[in-house]
């Protein structure tokens, strides 16, 4: 790959106020390569895409595609000069079907209709000539997270990219869905087209690119073709030192039943829903649930956060039927992480002190009566803070102005840390809906560490996850979600990551799955 | 972020000077006479403190609501309501009638005042915790409701016979009436009730559990519910908690200035009280301040035009333009980066 590069980046640097998004990046990109751009959350990975796609301008540096230099600033130019972007959030009109997503904004305003047979012939053509199958009439709303990501890959090529950017495109599909990706791009290559792929999964990086650059903290830190160096050497380079796995002792035997759930549904109707759903938590255990999201995982995790409740079935907590009620909840020692650090974690306006003691505000602890106990609710606090190391700010410091790690580390000390009444009243259920989403590595590595401890300490944990990675390694038992059914939980001995991706899709592993076994024999009768 | 307001009024007072500099008057004299129509006498300062009352407890009835991201459009017709209420237990007969102590009448009229705000005010509230209707319709078409009420009221049931045919009701027992607070002015002892109640408002939401209530609610309700606030519970509360205030904003107005209700007792009080809350950056004490600025402005501008023939309406234009600044202010401060 000695040819010219297709794309040149020279010195790219982009402040935002005191904080140096990308400082002096320079990078280029041959004709037919994979460059893997890694990076924890906050490297600037984001920014420089969003640079070379005219949606920031650069404070310094200069871009050149196939030779050309290309404006600052103008998407449109980018979009002429030959460059595709994948947003990791799509952007498609579900209500519209896939010919007019991908024509939308390639015809003229002023043209008297839209020219769709030809459009429709050259949509199918540049389909073919990259093996990506495709329905030109299908709604959008009605295909799968896959195949809307191929429509947004169509768009692109449709529009004549030679240069395409995806931006975590993995993150959303099952396995055999990324293996279908990866064929893609292969075949894309394979012409001549050049590919920057954003990713934050070593595994698939190393897999998948020729070569790897590595940003930390806006910095270019390392360059290295793919097939010289080794994901522990990569993590290094992400994190600026030496990462250790999450080391999990063997499973003990089970202990107790601590919650179960036989037979729940919740509500129809919930885009987001249970349908017969039984699973039992045993004291000393991390169950972890698969899926791909939006099968069941959020209305799982309501239910046992109590904030939804079920439309049939039963829960139960140590033998009491769970209230829908987070107070009753927190008082039976249920710790929950909630899956949107922002939006339902914390509230952002109010400082952390506040946050730290608000689900155990009714608690004669930090009230009497009507009033606020507020020394003794800062103190709590304060130790909160220590305890679980959260930086960024003091006691009155809005949380808003946490970094997500930091903020993530609040919400688990607000969980798991017993109060000074009762020290040894440690939390016995652990409901974690997607702890780790957009950490760095090292909070991630953090964030496990804590759930393995709390299940050694004989807790019960639920974790429900995107990141199959995860789920593998903490699991002593795996669940796989799938359009609100729940497979049965078993021994990762009993998995292979290929037995999880197809329960992912909805094909059941040996039809050992008790709800779908007894909707089957009721269709017999 | 408490700039903000300040840099508001700042800009409102330059945009205030050109429409000054457009009637042809000199702009200096202008203010100045402003502000000595405003503060320059024990007369205007005793107006402008008569005047703050009503914009004080209706600014506290918003601010309140507010917080809480229940935006309560109502305390106009909450006002009328509360007023009617009191006028109800304290008219001359009915007050008689009662043959109780006329300090328990009076606690009975302002008690009857702040619960048909807060009646008022329940019923949107609850279809908006309940069913999602959107309260700033449901409130507002109460005031139009609640107006042809007293106006029904002020033509039947509760006509004053002795008024010659003016839409009046019965006046208050006398015995009802507050104290003044400075001999031969109409500033009355509801000063010390806004106050008061400014005060209880800022404890409210600093110190208790139902203050932290409203607070997380406003900020963040999903996270609110997630972390336990009984969010309809909360939404009522608050909501009775408003319109008691903005209840007893026609109770006091009743009995410290016009001892009876006519259709025209209140210049949109409700409304400003918006402007009040805002301009006080959703803060009960700041509210006090707030409240005398366009109180200070309404009455300033009287004596003002009186002398350089600058319409008065430049009191109302001020009054909307500070507003206006104040959201822009708040959508500058509060705009933030987000992380990608």
């Amino acid at each position: 790959m000695a040819d010219t590069p297709v794309l040149r980046l020279s010195g790219i640097t982009k402040r935002f106020g005191p904080l140096v998004a990308n400082d002096d990046i320079s990078l280029s990109l041959a004709p037919g390569e994979v460059l893997a751009l890694l990076g924890e959350n906050g490297a600037g990975k984001s920014t420089l895409v969003s640079i070379l796609f005219g949606h920031y301008v650069a404070d310094a540096g200069s871009i050149e595609v196939f030779g050309q230099p290309l404006p600052p600033g103008n998407p449109r130019a980018a979009l002429q000069a030959g460059i595709g972007m994948v947003h990791q959030h799509f952007t498609l009109a579900d209500n519209l079907c896939v010919l007019d997503n991908v024509i939308m904004g390639t015809e003229p305003l002023w043209w008297p209709r839209s020219r769709r047979v030809q459009a429709r012939a050259r949509m199918l053509e540049v389909a073919a000539r990259f093996g990506l199958s495709v329905q030109p009439e299908a709604l959008i709303g009605s295909l799968s997270v896959g195949e809307r990501q191929r429509v947004e890959i169509l768009k692109a090529l449709y529009r004549g990219a030679r240069i395409l950017i995806l931006d975590e495109p993995t993150a959303v599909l099952t396995p055999q869905e990324s293996e279908a990706l990866f064929a893609t791009l292969a075949t894309m290559v394979a012409q001549g087209l050049s590919i920057i792929f954003i990713s934050h999964k070593l595994a698939e990086v190393l897999r998948l690119s020729h070569r790897v650059a590595v940003l930390r903290q806006g910095k270019l830190v390392a360059q290295a073709p793919a097939h010289e160096t080794t994901q522990a050497q990569l993590a290094q380079w992400m994190v600026g030192h030496a990462v250790d796995a999450v080391a999990r002792p063997p499973a003990t035997p089970p202990g107790r039943v601590i919650c179960e759930l036989l037979s729940v549904s919740t509500p129809a109707g919930v885009r987001d829903r249970l349908d017969q759903v039984s699973l039992a938590l045993h004291a000393g255990e991390i169950v972890a649930v698969a899926g791909v999201s939006g099968n069941g995982q959020v209305a799982l995790a309501e239910l046992l956060c109590g904030v939804r409740r079920a439309s049939s079935g039963e829960v139960r907590l140590e033998g009491e039927a769970l209230r829908a009620s987070p107070a009753w909840l927190v008082s039976r020692g249920v710790a929950r992480i909630p899956e949107d650090r922002h939006a339902v974690g914390v509230v952002g306006d109010l400082p952390l002190w506040e946050n730290i003691i608000a689900e155990r505000l009714r608690s004669p602890m930090f009230s009497a009566r009507l009033w606020v106990r507020r020394a003794a609710a800062q103190r709590h606090a304060q130790q909160v803070i220590q305890a679980f190391n959260v930086r960024g700010g003091g006691l009155q410091t809005a949380a808003r102005a946490l970094s997500g790690g930091n903020m993530q580390k609040l919400i688990l000390g607000r969980a798991l840390m017993p109060v000074a009444s009762a020290p040894e009243a440690r939390p016995r259920l652990i409901v974690a809906h997607q702890p780790t989403w957009g950490l760095d590595i090292g909070a991630v590595a953090y964030v496990q560490e804590q759930l393995v401890a709390a299940r050694n300490a004989g807790a019960a944990v639920l974790l429900i996850s995107d990141d199959l990675d995860e789920v593998m390694a903490l699991g002593d038992r795996i669940a796989v979600m799938h359009e609100g059914h729940l497979s049965e939980a078993r021994a990762p001995a009993h998995w292979t990551r290929e037995g999880i991706g197809l329960a992912m899709a909805g094909v059941i592993p040996s039809g050992s799955e008790p709800g779908r076994a007894a909707s089957g024999a009721t269709h017999a009768t | 972020m408490a700039l903000a307001p300040l840099a508001a009024i700042a800009v409102t007072l330059i945009l205030g000077s050109l429409l000054v500099v457009w009637t042809g008057a000199p702009v200096g004299r202008t203010w100045g006479l402003l502000v000595q129509g405003a503060f320059g006498s024990v007369f205007a300062w005793t107006e402008t403190l008569t005047r703050a009352i009503p914009l004080m407890l209706t600014g506290l009835a918003a601010t309140v609501a507010f917080k809480a991201r229940l935006f309560n459009i109502g305390a106009e017709g909450q006002l009328y309501a509360g007023a009617l209420a009191a006028v109800a237990i304290g008219g001359a007969q009915a007050s008689e009638a009662l043959s109780m102590p006329m300090g328990v009448v009076f606690a009975l009229m302002m008690l009857a005042a702040a619960l048909a705000g807060a009646l008022l005010l329940l019923g949107p509230a609850l279809l908006k915790a309940r069913l999602g209707v959107d309260e700033v319709v449901t409130t507002l078409l109460l005031n139009f409701i609640v107006l042809l009420l007293v106006s029904a009221m002020l033509d039947g049931p509760m006509k004053d016979p002795m008024a010659m045919g003016w839409p009046q009701s019965v006046s208050l027992n006398t015995e009802l009436e507050l104290s003044r607070l400075v001999e031969r002015t109409r500033l009355h002892s509801g000063l010390l009730w806004a106050l008061g109640l400014a005060v209880g408002a800022w404890a409210l939401l600093k110190y208790t559990v139902l203050g932290f209530d409203i607070r997380a609610l406003g900020a963040n309700d999903r996270a609110a519910a997630f972390v336990g606030v009984p969010v309809t519970r909360t939404v009522v509360l608050v909501a009775m908690l408003s319109g008691a205030l903005a209840g007893l904003a026609g109770a006091i107005e009743v009995a410290g200035r016009t001892s009876y209700v006519t259709l025209d007792m209140s210049p949109g009080y409700g409304y400003s009280g918006i402007v009040v809350a805002m301009l006080a950056g959703l803060h009960p004490l700041g509210v006090i301040a707030a409240s005398l600025f366009i109180a200070g402005v309404l009455v300033g501008a009287d004596s003002m035009s009186r002398a350089l023939g600058v319409p008065t309406y430049l009191a109302d234009v001020i009054v909307a333009v500070s507003l206006l600044c104040v959201l822009v202010a708040a959508l500058l401060t509060q705009y933030r980066l987000r992380r990608g």
